[in-house]
């Protein structure tokens, strides 16, 4: 019998445990990455042409991913294609419609055909097109950093906390000698102490919650936590890393503006209340030449909205696992198996919420086995189950500790860049939002530009959403402190139809309802690249053609260390097995 | 006509410039919408104004009354009041010019005598010499065999020139209702048309405007007064900003073939112009595919090649985005713009296909002549209602719009559905 084949785009932890469990359970498997080598930015690795000693000197889990990524990439019946992207899904006319949330998926149903743009980094050029057909998708692309504007982030100096991190990681290299971690989560300790390795000097961490919200988030129901405590350790290591270089830790701080004369020079940082509007009076400068911002992550949910799979988290409605205290938060919906409401894909990792890398690498597991048709009452799978049902408890309570505070608009002026690739203000934002006629978001989209340069959006979409909801549009959404007289009341006393409760805009049948995550073309590929005629991917052998090693040893059972609940920490520290060896536990 | 009421349905660009011509006239006018205004087609398009993919006939007058009136239109708009000020500005009114470029001995052919007939109905046709067409596009093909410059083609941001008309019609009294769809039924006086209904209520008036772009068809029926409007799809692919590159509207000869034909299938045709964002947009495509948003990577594949063929320096630019819009096609290529013989209080202004931002203004200030009984700029006779092509709807559309429909509630229902499990899964959590 030919094997199912199973196409994972994304080799981060959930896409890579989701290759691994996938051909644990029989199936062919080809792994897809934008990037050289598979870990996702989680285990990001310096290029091989570094030839690090150490590679994974700043690494968590190392031991774990390394033995998980060579048995994947050496496997036979695995192909590999890095440095690929997936440039767009296409959908079978006639497929039949998606099964119902636990249902059985219809058999009959085939996942999209994959479009692939290979051979070379997203932005060279000579890349070949490709078309992936499977009878399985797992998508597992993650999320990327959230950052909310606020004066001066535009300034060069001004990171994504993700972004340092990824320079730390994957170059050694600091983005400055003084600088401020600010923003909220656990990620921001992380990321200080890889500037910390660095060998920047960290003068702050900013939590801009206060203590009694991510105190009332993490202490409720901490048996929720227990296993995920495999992730402690990697706090306590920054914490450690932190305590030894002296960084205060502060809570209830943010910083609210960033100055300089061509890059950043210093900042402002203040006091917050519980919703993030600003003590007045507590403001202080604070000479920088480096700041790192993190609000979160957005899930990269253009590959599952191109497949058509239904999201979850509306709008108003922070749904399971929604990242965000105000409502922007959206994810895909899966259910007990990580299928998406579309036939033949599976989504797994942060697309369905942030919850962490245990959680992802438990979902990714669940995601491949199932697509690979793994015996579902395998009691490896049970296992893996608890452990991302536990994952999803996590996500719950992060978000519940480190929500995003509603009075974040109070930060911006007329002048403050909202879209940084097109370099739209606040004030052209809320002239477009207050204005009847402009007011749709694809109208105000292109009248205002925001959201049209090269990041399409990725950056400042879920931001201009939010803003489009409480300039007006939506007077549930709430008002913007500060700005009672402005535009949006304007608008409401205009439009008295508008009040209240009112009407939601639908979309004409066939046009998408607006979404910032609406990407056709997902990735960029050059005019050149589209006009070619794609070949089906397995008919021309290439550079990256399958890395056929006969006799590597079978996968037996979906291999995943479930961090133990009784004995928190096992899977990250403790893990005793060689990195030569390649037996599975 | 004062106290007149009048509801424009469908507040995309038509809707925007029926709606301003007739409140500017005095006539108390709402605008009703399904959706956002000026969310779908009209945010969908390239924003043409063309005269030049037009041969001699009604619809050119209408394209030549529309070219004169836009920058009249645009001024008047932004000396108004300083919201509309902002929206002309967003408008990006740009008089470039086009140039059609053809590639074959018989492209060229073919081009000469159509730019002959042109000449003849008063538009600016010059021929270009290779040297001209170099200095005036220095990236275009080498293997052109002719070239014609229309220096009265202009471009507009297509929903900023939608939201400069609804501004404009708002300041002078319109009301504008978005959210609000009109459900099958009417409310009739004596066999005259009185009154919508929406979920809100009946919405009454003493005329009514199906301006529904490639839905006036479907929203025609729920009136009981069909109209043959259909949507024929097309898609535009968006590269990333460059330096000045493309400067003027570049096509080739083939699309005003793929303009006048009627086709079901594919047709590709290259449209080359950069927008002042740098960003140049490249199209189209024409297919009619029903309301059909799956994404054909081999449409985007075709439009790009054809492209190529008229800018092979493009073939390293990056594309990053690309986006569908349905165009309202009628099958012998005429808008519809009159009353409605079958149903008095209504009126029709669509049926554009892919000329509605470019034709809109004339559009307008032809409904509000015909309303208001005066003699009409130019003949409005060839776009009335009561036509063949207009009244005998092709019975495979209809059914596929019930389709269509029948899958949309299908969708909405297990949305709801799972929205519900979502809860209980909270709830149980």
């Amino acid at each position: 019998m030919t094997p199912r084949h199973v196409g994972v785009v994304g080799a981060g932890p959930a896409g890579l445990a989701a290759a691994h469990a996938a051909l644990a359970a029989g199936a062919r498997v080809t792994l897809i990455d934008a990037a050289e080598q598979p870990g996702g930015q989680y285990h990001r690795m310096l290029p091989e042409a570094y030839a690090a000693e150490r590679p994974g000197r700043l690494q968590h889990g190392w031991q774990e991913f390394e033995r998980r990524r060579r048995q994947v990439l050496t496997h036979r019946r695995c192909s590999w294609l890095p440095e690929t992207s997936v440039w767009a899904l296409e959908r079978h006319e006639g497929n039949p419609e998606p099964a119902a949330p636990g249902g059985p998926a219809d058999p009959t149903g085939r996942p999209p055909r994959v479009h692939l743009l290979c051979g070379g980094p997203a932005d060279g050029s000579g890349r070949g097109r490709r078309t992936l057909d499977v009878d399985a998708l797992v998508l597992a692309t993650g999320a990327h950093d959230r950052v909310l504007p606020f004066p001066g982030w535009q300034l060069p100096g001004v990171f994504t906390a993700g972004a340092a991190q990824a320079l730390a990681k994957g170059e050694r290299v600091a983005v400055g000698e003084r600088a401020v971690v600010a923003g909220s989560g656990p990620f921001l300790l992380p990321v200080a102490a890889s500037l910390l390795e660095a060998g920047s000097t960290v003068l702050e961490v900013l939590e801009a919650n206060t203590a009694g919200t991510v105190a009332r988030g993490w202490g409720s129901r901490p048996w929720e936590l227990a296993a995920q405590l495999g992730k402690t350790p990697e706090l306590a290591d920054c914490t450690a890393a932190m305590a030894r270089h002296r960084v205060p830790y502060r809570l209830g701080c943010t910083v609210v503006e960033a100055r300089g004369e061509g890059r950043v020079e210093e900042v402002v940082t203040a006091r917050l209340r519980p919703d993030w509007s600003v003590v007045g009076g507590s403001e202080r400068t604070v000479p920088v030449d480096a700041l790192c911002i993190s609000h979160g992550f957005s899930p990269q949910l253009e590959l599952p909205v191109a497949a058509g799979c239904a999201l979850h988290g509306d709008r108003g409605r922070p749904g399971l696992g929604s990242g965000t205290g105000t409502g922007t938060g959206e994810f895909v919906l899966v259910d007990d198996e990580q299928r998406t409401s579309v036939p033949g894909v599976f989504a797994a990792g942060e697309v369905t919420g942030i919850a962490g890398e245990p959680a992802a690498r438990a979902e990714g597991a669940v995601a491949g086995w199932s697509a690979a048709g793994g015996d579902r009452s395998a009691r490896a799978l049970r296992v893996l189950r608890r452990s991302r049902d536990q994952g999803r408890a996590f996500a719950r309570r992060l978000a519940r500790a480190h929500p995003i505070g509603a009075g974040w608009p109070g930060w911006l002026r007329a002048d403050t860049v909202v879209c940084r690739c097109e370099e739209t203000d606040f004030g052209a934002l809320c002239a477009a939002f207050g204005s009847e006629a402009e007011a749709s978001p694809r109208v105000a989209k292109l009248g205002t530009r925001a959201g049209l340069g090269p990041c399409q959006a990725r950056i400042c979409g879920p931001t201009v959403l939010e803003l489009r909801d409480r300039l007006g549009a939506r007077p549930d959404a709430g008002p913007i402190p500060g700005r009672r007289d402005g535009p949006g009341g304007g608008n409401r006393a205009r439009g008295e139809d508008r009040a209240g409760d009112g009407p939601r805009e639908q979309s004409a049948e066939g046009l998408p309802a607006a979404t910032p995550h609406r990407r056709p073309i997902a990735q960029p590929l050059r005019l050149g690249e589209l006009a070619a005629s794609p070949e089906p991917w397995g008919t021309a052998p290439s550079g990256t053609a399958p890395d056929a090693t006969p006799g590597t040893p079978e996968i037996a059972t979906p291999d995943i260390t479930v961090p133990d609940a009784t004995t928190p920490g096992t899977a990250e520290r403790t893990d005793p097995t060689d990195p030569s060896e390649e037996s599975t536990s | 006509m004062n106290g007149t009421r009048a509801v424009v349905l469908g507040a995309g660009i038509i809707g925007a410039a029926c709606a301003r011509e007739l409140a500017l006239a005095g006539l108390e006018v709402t605008l009703l919408d399904r959706g956002g205004a000026g969310a779908a087609t009209t945010s969908h398009g390239e924003g043409n104004v063309l005269v030049s993919d037009k041969g001699p006939g009604p619809e050119l007058r209408l394209a030549q009354l529309s070219r004169r009136l836009w920058p009249e239109v645009l001024a008047a708009i932004a000396e108004r009041s300083p919201a509309g000020a902002r929206c002309v500005e967003a408008a990006e009114w740009d008089p470039k010019g086009g140039i059609v470029v053809a590639t074959t001995e018989a492209g060229a052919h073919g081009l000469a005598e159509f730019a002959a007939t042109q000449r003849a109905a008063d538009v600016r046709a010059d021929t270009l010499t290779t040297d001209a067409l170099r200095a005036a596009e220095p990236c275009i093909t080498h293997a052109h065999t002719a070239a014609v410059h229309y220096p009265e083609d202009a471009q507009v941001q297509p929903a900023g020139a939608a939201a400069a008309l609804l501004t404009d019609a708002l300041a002078a009294g319109a009301r504008l209702r978005t959210g609000e769809e009109v459900l099958a039924g009417v409310v009739t006086r004596g066999g005259r048309l009185t009154g919508v209904r929406t979920p809100g209520g009946v919405v009454e008036a003493d005329l009514f405007v199906n301006a529904a772009g490639p839905w006036s068809g479907a929203l025609g029926a729920r009136l009981g007064a069909p109209v043959a409007v259909e949507p024929r799809r097309g898609d535009v692919l968006v590269t990333t900003p460059l330096p000045p590159t493309v400067f003027h509207k570049v096509y080739d000869a083939d699309y005003v073939g793929a303009v006048g034909s009627s086709e079901e299938e594919l047709q590709t045709s290259a449209v080359v112009e950069s927008t002042r964002a740098g960003s140049v947009l490249i199209g189209s495509s024409r297919r009619r595919v029903g309301f059909d948003d799956l994404l054909r990577p081999e449409v985007l594949s075709a439009v790009a090649a054809k492209a190529l063929r008229l800018f092979p320096s493009l073939a390293g630019v990056p594309v990053m985005r690309a986006y569908g819009g349905f165009r309202p096609y009628v099958p012998d290529h005429l808008p519809v713009v009159g009353a409605d013989p079958r149903l008095a209080g209504l009126w029709h202004a669509s049926g554009h296909e892919g000329a509605g931002i470019g034709l809109s203004v004339g559009t307008g200030r032809l409904l509000r002549d015909l309303v208001l009984g005066e003699p009409t700029e130019i003949d409005a006779h060839p776009f009335r209602v009561d036509r063949p092509a207009v009244l005998t709807p092709p019975p495979e559309s209809r059914q596929q719009n019930r389709k269509q429909g029948r899958k949309q509630n299908r969708e909405q229902r297990r949305k709801l559905e799972m929205e519900q499990d979502q809860d209980q899964d909270q709830e149980g959590a």
